[in-house]
C-alpha cells in the first residue's frame, strides 16, 4: 500500500497545481469534460472488443485479432483495463492500480520521472486516477516479441486519465507498440497520460507510439525517463491522423554513464491540427549520445517542432535535427531547437529546415518516367522514412506501414 | 538510310529570359551516337536539359520530333515514358529515396528483381543502394548511379552530360563499359535500338565509347559537324578559338 503520508503530499502537490497551465500548449479547460467513466468488463477474449474499436486500434499496430507476433498485450478502454496477458514468465503485464497494490516497492517508482505538480494535467492524473498499465523486464530478461498496449477512449466528452510505469530491469531488453485511439465520433474527449520509464544498467527499451485520434480530440501526454549506466532508450513517435491538440515534451535523464537515447517523431499535421511536440535530454552521465530526430508535415495544420538537448558530463554526444515540410495548404512548422552545453569536452549539435519539396527533386524524378504525383508521394515517403536502428522488424514494419496507409491523404 | 529518331529543328531557347541557344539544328538516326563539345557556357547542358523536357528551359523557336513526335512542348516525365533518358552532371540530392528505390522506380516493372540487382552489380553499386540517392556520392558514384538508373529505364535515346567528369581512371573505364551497354554497342548499328547524345568536355569519353558524329557548339549554336576525333584532335591542337574562325 501507498504509505499514508507520501499520498497526502502528492494529493497536496496536485492540488496547489491544479490550475497551473503548461508551459507550452494551448491551455485546456478540464472542467468541460467527464471526469469518471463505468467500469467495463474485463475480456478474455479480444475478438468481443467491438469492430469499430478493433479498426481503430489496428490503425495504430495493436493487433488483437491475431496476437501471435506479441510478447503480451494489455488494452484499457475509458478507464478500465479490459484485457492484459504476458506470454513470457520474465515479463510482467498489468493495470497500474493492481501493480501498485502487488507491489509497495513500486511507489518508488511513482512520479518520480514526472513531476505531479508538472501542470494541471499532471494533477489532474493524480487527484481523477483512471488506471494505466504496468509492464516489467525482468533482469536479462528479452522480449520475443513487441509488448502491444493500447489506450482507447469510446466514452464521449471523457478526460481519459492514465498513468503508465514501465521499468526495464538490469540487462533486459523491452520492446513495446503503444496504440493510443478514439472512437471515431464526432464528440470532443481528452487523453492525459503520464507515462514514467526506468531503464536500469545495461537495459535496452524501444517505445514505438502510434497516435490516432480525431479532431475532436485534446492530448497532453506527460512522459519522463531515467536511465542508468549503459542504458538504451529508442522512442519512436508516429502521428499521421487529425487531432484538435496535442502538447507533449518528454524528457529523458541519462543520469547514468554511457548512456544512449534516441527519440525519432514522424508528424503529419492536417487541416485543423494544432501540434506542439518535443524531445528533451539532459545528459548528466558521461559518454552518453542521444539523437532527436523530427519529420513534420504540415497539409494545412500548424505544428511546433522543439528540441532540447543539454550536456552536463564529459565526453557526452547529442544532435537534433528538425526537418520540416509545407506540402500544401495554409498551416505552418516552427522548428526549435535549442542546445545548452555547461561543461568542457561535449559535442552538441543541431540542423533545422523547414520549406517545401525542391522542384528540382520533383523533375529529377520525373526524369526518370514518374508522373509527377508518384514524384511528389516518392519524395514524402523519403522524407518520412527515418531509418531506426534497434527496432525488431514487426515494429519497423508497423512504422512503414503507418506512413504509407496516410500517403492518400496527405498527396 | 536508317531513320531518324530525334531532329531538333532551328531551336531558340532561353533560360531566365536570356536567349541561350539559336537556330539549333541536329538530326540522330537509330543506333547512332554523337558528341557534342564546346567551351563552358556554350549551351551544351541546356541543349540537352531542353530535349529532355526540364521546365527552367524555355522554348522560344523550333521544334523537337522524337520517333516522328512532336515533342516541343510535352512534359519531362511523357518524354521519360516515351524512351528519352538523360544522365544529368550534377542531379540532385534527395533525402530517404534510396538509390535502390531509384533504380526500381526506373524500371517500372520491366525488369525482374533479378535483373535490376544484375543492373546494380555490374555498375559496382552494392555498396551504395542502400544510401540516398547522391547524399555524399563521389564523381564516379554519381555517374555509375545515373548509368545504372538509364540501364533500369531502357531509354531509346540516351543522353549523357559529361559522363567523364569527376572520374578518376580506374572508374573511366567502368563508365564506357556501361554506356557501351546501354547503347548496345555490341551490336551491330543495324541492329542497336538505341542512340546516344553525349557531351564532352575533355574528349576521354570517345576513348572508351565510339560516336560517328560530333558538333562544335558555340554562343549557343552549331557551328562544326563532322568526324568527333578530328574534331577533337583540333581542339586539343588549336582550341575552341579555332572553330570560331571557321565560322567567320
Amino acid at each position: 500500500m501507498r504509505d499514508v503520508n507520501t499520498e497526502k503530499v502528492l494529493k497536496e502537490k496536485a492540488r496547489t497545481a491544479a490550475n497551473k497551465q503548461a508551459r507550452f500548449g494551448e491551455d485546456i479547460n478540464l472542467d468541460k469534460y467527464e471526469h469518471v467513466a463505468e467500469a467495463l468488463p474485463y475480456k478474455e477474449d479480444l475478438a468481443t472488443i467491438p469492430a469499430e474499436a478493433k479498426a481503430q486500434m489496428l490503425q495504430t499496430g495493436v493487433t488483437v485479432d491475431d496476437a501471435s507476433k506479441r510478447s503480451g498485450t494489455i488494452i484499457q478502454m475509458d478507464h478500465s483495463v479490459i484485457h492484459s496477458v504476458t506470454k513470457q514468465s520474465d515479463i510482467e503485464i498489468m493495470s497500474t492500480i493492481k501493480a501498485l497494490e502487488k507491489y509497495d516497492w513500486l511507489h518508488d517508482y511513482y512520479w518520480k520521472a514526472v513531476s505531479v505538480d508538472a501542470d494541471k494535467y499532471t494533477a489532474h492524473v493524480e487527484l481523477n486516477p483512471g488506471n494505466g498499465y504496468f509492464i516489467r523486464a525482468l533482469p536479462g530478461s528479452k522480449t520475443t516479441f513487441p509488448v502491444q498496449a493500447c489506450l482507447y477512449i469510446g466514452k464521449k466528452n471523457l478526460a481519459q486519465s492514465v498513468h503508465n510505469i514501465i521499468i526495464a530491469e538490469e540487462g533486459s531488453e523491452l520492446h513495446i507498440i503503444t496504440g493510443c485511439t478514439a472512437s471515431p465520433s464526432e464528440e470532443d474527449a481528452m487523453h492525459l497520460g503520464i507515462s514514467e520509464f526506468y531503464i536500469k544498467k545495461g537495459a535496452k527499451i524501444s517505445f514505438t507510439m502510434i497516435h490516432n485520434w480525431s479532431p475532436h480530440v485534446a492530448v497532453r501526454p506527460r512522459t519522463g525517463v531515467v536511465i542508468e549506466d549503459n542504458g538504451v532508450y529508442l522512442s519512436n513517435y508516429v502521428i499521421m491522423k487529425p487531432v484538435k491538440s496535442l502538447q507533449t515534451n518528454p524528457i529523458a535523464r541519462c543520469v547514468g554513464k554511457n548512456t544512449v537515447s534516441r527519440f525519432n517523431s514522424v508528424v503529419v499535421a492536417p487541416p485543423g491540427s494544432s501540434l506542439d511536440l518535443g524531445s528533451q535530454v539532459i545528459l548528466d552521465g558521461a559518454g552518453s549520445r542521444t539523437e532527436i530526430i523530427s519529420r513534420t508535415i504540415t497539409t494545412g495544420g500548424n505544428i511546433i517542432a522543439r528540441g532540447y538537448i543539454e550536456g552536463n558530463a564529459i565526453d557526452v554526444k547529442g544532435h537534433l535535427e528538425c526537418r520540416g515540410l509545407i506540402l500544401k495548404g495554409e498551416g505552418s512548422i516552427h522548428a526549435i531547437p535549442e542546445l545548452r552545453g555547461n561543461l568542457a569536452g561535449i559535442d552538441l549539435s543541431h540542423e533545422a529546415a523547414v520549406g517545401k519539396i525542391a522542384e528540382e527533386e520533383v523533375e529529377y524524378l520525373m526524369m526518370r518516367g514518374l508522373t509527377r504525383d508518384e514524384a511528389t508521394a516518392t519524395i514524402v515517403r523519403g522524407f518520412l522514412r527515418v531509418d531506426i536502428e534497434g527496432l525488431p522488424p514487426e515494429l519497423s514494419q508497423q512504422i512503414r506501414d503507418t506512413i504509407e496507409s496516410a500517403e492518400k491523404d496527405m498527396m | 538510310m536508317s531513320e531518324p529518331i530525334l531532329e531538333i529543328k532551328d531551336l531558340a531557347v532561353t533560360v531566365d529570359e536570356r536567349p541561350i541557344l539559336h537556330n539549333v539544328n541536329l538530326t540522330v538516326n537509330k543506333g547512332e551516337t554523337h558528341v557534342l563539345f564546346g567551351p563552358n557556357g556554350s549551351g551544351k547542358t541546356t541543349l540537352l536539359m531542353t530535349i529532355m523536357g526540364a521546365p527552367k528551359y524555355v522554348i522560344t523557336g523550333g521544334k523537337i520530333i522524337f520517333k516522328g513526335q512532336d515533342i516541343t512542348y510535352m512534359p519531362i516525365d511523357v518524354r521519360a515514358r516515351l524512351g528519352i533518358g538523360m544522365s544529368m552532371q550534377r542531379p540532385p540530392v534527395v533525402r530517404g529515396v534510396k538509390t535502390r528505390d531509384m533504380i526500381t522506380a526506373c524500371a517500372r516493372g520491366r525488369e525482374s528483381d533479378a535483373e535490376l540487382e544484375e543492373i546494380v552489380k555490374s555498375s559496382n553499386l552494392s555498396e551504395l543502394v542502400e544510401r540516398d540517392i547522391n547524399y555524399g556520392f563521389s564523381g564516379g558514384e554519381i555517374k555509375r548511379s545515373e548509368l545504372a538508373q538509364l540501364l533500369a529505364q531502357q531509354p531509346d535515346l540516351v543522353l549523357l552530360d559529361e559522363p567523364e567528369s569527376g572520374v578518376d581512371l580506374v572508374n573511366i573505364s567502368l563508365i564506357g563499359h556501361l554506356i557501351n551497354k546501354l547503347l548496345q554497342k555490341r551490336q551491330h548499328i543495324r541492329e542497336r535500338e538505341r542512340s546516344g547524345l553525349i557531351i564532352t568536355h575533355t574528349g576521354h569519353i570517345l576513348e572508351y565509347v565510339d560516336a560517328r558524329t560530333g558538333y562544335v557548339l558555340l554562343g549557343g549554336a552549331i557551328i562544326c559537324e563532322g568526324d568527333p576525333h578530328e574534331i577533337l584532335k583540333t581542339i586539343v591542337k588549336k582550341g575552341y578559338e579555332e572553330c570560331r574562325k571557321c565560322v567567320m
